[in-house]
């Protein structure tokens, strides 16, 4: 804790702060607000009612009129407190409003209507949070089910990729055969086209294979990616093969020093890829729109589009569930952040 | 468990280049075999394609009177140990000893048992939780030679092991090697550049120079009587003196050196003929002042207490090493008369480097 409020408050030394102190916080802080502001604005819209998102200025902390119940009335009464007028300074209920005019009560005295010009009254406000936005979104809508769609996507072709990727990675660095070169570009040759091209076949193939509407239909075309035999062949050419020979006269089998020796050492290209196959995975929107189109099949993604109606979108709810799909991919990159510095530094040889 | 290694021709070509050129070797059982030469003569190479490592173009290898040059690595039952000791970096000791026996699955006690008595032997118990990289370099190299042991090979092949420990921890190490071959008595081949490792460790040596055998035998056999000039020079620290000349048209027994001067030598052991181009060597240890024919110029002089180096040149341009043991009175720019008794002299064809040795 000592340390990261060093690092916080580390300055360039002296007993002053030097300019370009001021220069080095200025550019931070302006870095921290521009990264920062839009997901906080989002986080803060996301507790705000339906009504309060269409205020206009909009406030950044959510605010809610106060309402009470008054003997009499089935329905909770908003609450004004007046500023002129009459009644200046009290505190009124609102019964309904005509035109210009409303009529209110005083919740000490129900029978009395009072006629109050609207110009003369501010609403009660406090901050709330709107969390009915975030339980609605496990009862009306069935978040867990999307949820539960996107994570089995994300972790299963993760695995796959993984998997697929490293044995022709650890194929095309470390065996001698002919051709091998002219594999690897034509792998890294298919990057060069574009996934637009390809759209139309992929989804004739997958229908044709009976993965149309499927979960699988979306893993499954995804599963090997040029970038990641590409990431990981670099990184294993730089394994020595003194030690793969080691392993051969230790007589281990190919896929013993694939399974025992290469993955180990290759973990941090292997997290590096793990993590941007799982961000590409849960981000994707594309291919899971086309694949997918029973709503019980729907990722995170798709869901969040299909809040956004023609003629209405339900903002509250959209921008719930936007934090909450944003949420596991943050989680992520919190814990595996620092595999990417060392695994990508490390992956353009020594 | 030991086994004889037998070599008939081993053949070995990248494209069109041939880098090992017909080789004929053969180690008797527990021997200790050093391959020697120079950087890029296939000495490690010639190692790897009896490890069944890299495959062979050509000609037949045996061990233990079977041919193997169909039989992958890891069944020829051979263990070796690399340059770069080659350890699992993500597994501690014990693992990697204990890597190539779980490969033939060994029972867990006899593989604990096993490992335990490896690494006393080697005195690596005390670090068998360590990973390689919190190791010293001899202590990786016993790492090393302990995974080695550990499999209970027939052969045990080296690959330059000794290159990247600094020269105290070599000596030492040297010994231990040797050590663990008269204690386990199986076939070793060890291959070096450093000929003082060969001399010291090797039962029989191979010189090996640009893929082709130069020489094979006991290395006092390859210090006395060298076959021809490149073993002369390579075998024996400092390198040996060379001379050329031609030897006198009428008598054979003179020897008229580039220099000017003229050397008588003896009546018998050498097959030279009347005028033929011949180059004399005479090793520094040998090399006698004050009583021989060959003037030489001191270049400069290395006194190190108990032995003294005199460098200099012959008239003709050749550099002259004398090696005299004790101090030296010899001062630089003096000029010195050097000879060699007559045993002591070796004599060489200039065309084809062989001996003309006759016996």
């Amino acid at each position: 804790m000592t340390r990261l409020l060093g690092f916080l408050t580390a300055t360039r030394g002296g007993a002053k702060l030097h300019w370009t102190d001021w220069a080095s916080y200025a550019y931070l802080c302006t870095g921290v607000f521009l990264m920062f502001f839009p997901v906080i604005w989002l986080v803060m819209s996301s507790f705000k009612t339906e009504a309060d998102l269409q205020r206009y200025p909009p406030t950044f902390l959510p605010y809610q009129q106060q309402t009470i119940m008054v003997e009499g009335y089935d329905d909770p009464l908003p609450l004004f407190e007046m500023t002129g007028g009459e009644y200046e300074g009290m505190i009124l209920a609102q019964l309904r409003r005509v035109g210009l005019q409303a009529q209110m009560i005083d919740p000490a005295n129900p029978g009395e209507r009072l006629r109050v010009g609207i110009e003369d009254r501010v609403p009660v406000e406090r901050f709330t949070l709107a969390t009915e936005n975030y339980t609605e979104l496990f009862g009306r809508f069935n978040f867990l089910l999307y949820f539960w769609n996107s994570t089995f996507i994300t972790v299963m072709a993760t695995l796959i990729m993984l998997l697929t990727n490293s044995m022709a990675a650890f194929a095309l660095s470390k065996y001698q055969f002919r051709g091998r070169t002219v594999v690897l570009l034509l792998v890294i040759g298919t990057l060069m086209i574009p996934q637009t091209v390809v759209l139309v076949p992929l989804f004739l193939i997958v229908t044709e294979l009976g993965m149309f509407n499927s979960l699988w239909g979306v893993i499954i075309p995804g599963a090997a990616t040029p970038t990641g035999v590409f990431l990981l062949r670099q990184y294993m050419l730089t394994i020595p093969d003194e030690i793969l020979d080691a392993a051969r006269m230790d007589k281990a089998s190919e896929w013993k020093i694939y399974w025992r020796i290469i993955l180990p050492l290759s973990a941090p290209a292997i997290a590096v890829l793990a993590i941007l196959a799982i961000m590409w995975r849960w981000n994707d929107f594309l291919w899971p729109l086309i694949v997918l189109t029973r709503s019980e099949n729907f990722t995170l993604q798709l869901a969040l589009n299909s809040f956004q109606g023609e003629l209405q979108t339900d903002w509250s709810s959209l921008l719930a569930m936007t934090v909450l799909t944003l949420l596991p991919i943050a989680m992520v990159f919190m814990f595996l952040q620092k595999y990417i510095a060392t695994g990508i530094a490390s992956t353009g040889g020594k | 468990m030991m086994a004889s290694i037998e070599l008939r021709q081993v053949k070995k070509a990248y494209g069109g280049a041939e880098v090992i050129k017909g080789i004929d070797l053969s180690i008797p059982e527990g021997d200790f075999c050093v391959f020697v030469g120079p950087s890029g003569c296939g000495k490690s190479t010639l190692l790897r394609m009896i490890s069944g490592l890299e495959d062979i173009s050509g000609g037949e290898i045996a061990i233990g009177g079977e041919v193997v040059n169909r039989i992958p690595a890891a069944d020829r039952g051979l263990a070796m140990v690399f340059q770069s000791y080659a350890l699992y970096p993500h597994m501690t000791v014990r693992q990697n000893l204990s890597f190539g026996l779980e490969n033939i699955n060994t029972p867990r006690a006899e593989i604990t048992r096993k490992v335990g008595e490896v690494a006393r032997m080697l005195q690596i118990d005390a670090l068998l939780d360590r990973r390689p990289k919190d190791l010293s370099g001899g202590q990786r190299q016993r790492v090393a030679i302990g995974r080695a042991v550990v499999r209970e090979p027939r052969v045990f092949l080296f690959d330059e092991p000794l290159s990247n420990l600094d020269a105290e921890l070599r000596v030492d190490m040297r010994g231990e090697i040797a050590a663990l071959h008269r204690r386990l008595g199986n076939t070793m081949i060890y291959v070096t550049h450093d000929q003082v490792e060969a001399m010291t460790m090797a039962d029989k040596i191979a010189v090996l120079r640009l893929g082709k055998l130069e020489q094979f035998g006991a290395p006092l056999d390859l210090y006395n009587r060298p076959a021809n000039l490149f073993v002369a020079g390579f075998i024996g620290s400092p390198k040996m003196n060379f001379i050329t000349g031609r030897v006198d048209q009428g008598d054979r027994t003179l020897l008229h050196l580039d220099t000017g001067e003229t050397l008588r030598l003896p009546e018998r052991g050498f097959a030279q003929r009347a005028g033929e181009k011949v180059t004399l060597g005479i090793r520094p240890n040998h090399m006698t002042v004050g009583e021989g024919a060959i003037a030489v110029q001191v270049r400069s002089v290395e006194q190190l207490g108990g032995e003294s180096y005199v460098y200099g040149q012959t008239s003709a341009g050749a550099p002259i090493t004398v090696h005299s043991p004790g101090q030296t009175r010899i001062g630089i720019g003096e000029t010195i008369h050097v000879g060699a008794p007559e045993g002591e002299i070796h004599l060489f064809d200039s065309d084809t480097g062989l001996s003309l040795r006759d016996d």
